[in-house]
């Protein structure tokens, strides 16, 4: 039963970052049609920015700081500059685009910092809340992890929903010509919506990080399933990219605890095909009746 | 040119489409107040002259002026800006969004925040919601929609969200508004209540609009100009174009279309 308590929480930690990635994937589907290959790459660069900061002396709170900004700046500077002149081409030249992209992003971070996997430190003590003598898996880094999260995804949530903004990128993701038409700066919400999900996906940069080691290419494995959570919650939700996220999370930490870690990346990509074949639309789709 | 136009003024606009000339030197003026109809047989180029005024085609010469002002490189955008609005083909309604909401993005030129606070989710973005909000109930009470502000615009009659996409033209306050195929898939009394409104807009307003529904044209149209192959071939009131020996014949006088006539029936809503 403890063994089941702490899969669950470690589930819902783990889950928090998928969440968070999934969202970032999201958050770039609806505004422009594209899975971007890229984020884990540009999450990759900005959590190495991060570590740049620490190195240098700055504080943990300034690292995440400037982590978050260097993403939203790096999705807005990526869609204006590299997936603008692709807005209106065949969605294929997107996907070589941000796979080109992704290589770009590894090698130049393999340059500047080195291909060693570095060490990134955790916000808070990654040892266990202790419950009634004995440590629990989920530790107040943990806490710290879920609870920005879901602050983030709320604030998300608050623009979209509450904000005259939040509107106008709305109708560009539906109806970009119609939106147009009625005064809408499509272009900049679509810079926008970039720079939001690239801030999302650095943040869950800097949240994973500590467990997984700093380099070019550890974070591939975090953007697999993230877009598994992200299909999981229809592609097209940023409301079920976060459940889609914590659902995977608990499933892999179950898998993960009771079958081995070893099984965790086959698992993820059993539910991706599963759910592909299920419920294309994924299992949160807002809208089910549109489908691509 | 007996005036010099305070509304929209189109002089000499050439498009071609690779070696197609969809507009071979066209001018219109329409002045506020005034409700002018475009009619012609399909193909003629009624939606590529409302595409080049909304800037989404750029015409190869001639030139456009609005309130007096050139309109150089009109860019969509801009448009509501200007006090343009225009309605599409269809609804053209955002599917995701409610009623509401489709409309607050009409309205939305007469937000006050920038982007700054509505990320920060400042107090004044709230009330800048609120704003639109109003406006946008505004035009929806005015449309009789007012019911059906929290449904999605699939779930509603064709008619329906066809008033629901006029009010979301009419609430960035437009100054002209231009009107594609607004009469496509409405009844008789639809139509009736269409035409008064169109009427009541008051003389601020110059209203452009494309049908193919004659009978509706001719009641509520003060002035229609009849395009033809790219060209202009009448100009004037109704009942004068209406019998016009060159516009029945751009309308009867082809052998692949006889029924596509300026028949009173005029139900020619085919590509919808």
């Amino acid at each position: 039963m403890t063994k089941f308590i702490d899969l669950t929480l470690n589930g819902i930690s783990t889950g928090a970052i998928y969440a968070a990635v999934a969202l970032a994937l999201v958050l770039i589907w609806r505004s422009t049609r594209i899975v971007n290959f890229a984020q884990g790459a540009m999450l990759m660069f900005t959590t190495f920015i991060a570590s740049a900061v620490l190195n240098g002396g700055g504080s943990y709170v300034l690292a995440f700081v400037v982590a978050l900004a260097a993403g939203l700046a790096l999705g807005g500077v990526i869609e204006r500059v590299v997936v603008r002149p692709v807005e209106n081409a065949p969605p294929l030249n997107a996907v070589i685009l941000t796979l080109g992209l992704y290589t770009l992003l590894v090698a130049i971070a393999g340059m500047i910092w080195g291909n060693t996997p570095r060490s990134f430190p955790a916000a808070f003590s990654l040892r266990g809340y202790r419950v009634g003598g004995t440590n629990l898996l989920f530790t107040p880094n943990d806490t710290f992890t879920v609870l920005v999260v879901i602050a983030v995804a709320v604030a998300l949530a608050l623009l979209f929903r509450r904000t005259s903004l939040g509107l106008r990128m709305r109708a560009s993701a539906f109806a970009p010509e119609v939106a147009r038409l009625l005064g809408v700066r499509v272009g900049r919400m679509l810079t926008l919506g970039w720079a939001l999900a690239a801030m999302t996906g650095a943040l869950a940069g800097v949240l994973v990080a500590p467990s997984v080691f700093l380099g070019p290419n550890s974070f591939d494995p975090i953007l697999i399933i993230g877009f598994v959570a992200a299909v999981l919650g229809g592609l097209d939700s940023p409301p079920g990219a976060v459940i889609g996220g914590v659902v995977l999370g608990l499933a892999l930490s179950y898998v993960s605890g009771y079958e081995g870690s070893a099984l965790v990346p086959l698992a993820a990509l059993v539910i991706l095909v599963v759910v592909l074949m299920v419920r294309p639309t994924g299992l949160f789709a807002a809208t089910r009746e549109r489908r691509v | 040119m007996e005036r010099d136009p305070p509304g929209l003024s189109v002089r000499d606009v050439v498009v071609s489409f690779g070696g197609i000339k969809a507009l071979e030197g066209v001018s219109v003026d329409v002045s506020p107040g005034e409700v002018l109809g475009v009619i012609g047989p399909n193909g003629a180029g009624k939606t590529t002259l409302f595409n080049v005024i909304c800037g989404f085609v750029r015409p190869q010469s001639g030139t456009l002026s609005w309130r007096g002002e050139p309109l150089g490189r009109v860019h969509p955008d801009r448009l509501a800006a200007l006090g343009i609005a225009r309605t599409l083909q269809g609804v053209g309604l955002f599917d995701g969004l409610t009623v509401l909401e489709n409309v607050m993005v009409g309205a939305h030129r007469f937000r006050r925040a920038n982007l700054g606070s509505a990320m920060l989710g400042l107090p004044w973005s709230d009330i800048d919601e609120r704003r639109l909000r109003d406006r946008a109930v505004e035009a929806l009470t005015r449309l009789g929609c007012s019911e059906v502000a929290d449904r999605l615009p699939g779930t509603l009659p064709y008619a329906v969200q066809k008033r629901v996409a006029l009010a979301r033209a009419l609430a960035c306050d437009p100054a002209l508004l231009m009107l594609d195929e607004p009469a496509g898939g409405l009844d008789a009394r639809e139509l009736t209540d269409l035409g008064e409104l169109i009427g009541s807009l008051g003389s601020s307003v110059a209203v452009m609009l494309v049908d193919h529904h004659m009978d509706f044209v001719v009641s509520v149209c003060h002035r229609v100009v009849v395009l033809d192959f790219g060209r202009v071939i009448a100009d004037g009131e109704p009942a004068t174009v209406q019998h016009d020996p060159r516009v029945l014949e751009a309308y009867l006088g082809r052998e692949a279309e006889p029924a596509d006539a300026m028949s009173a029936t005029g139900a020619a809503d085919a590509h919808d």
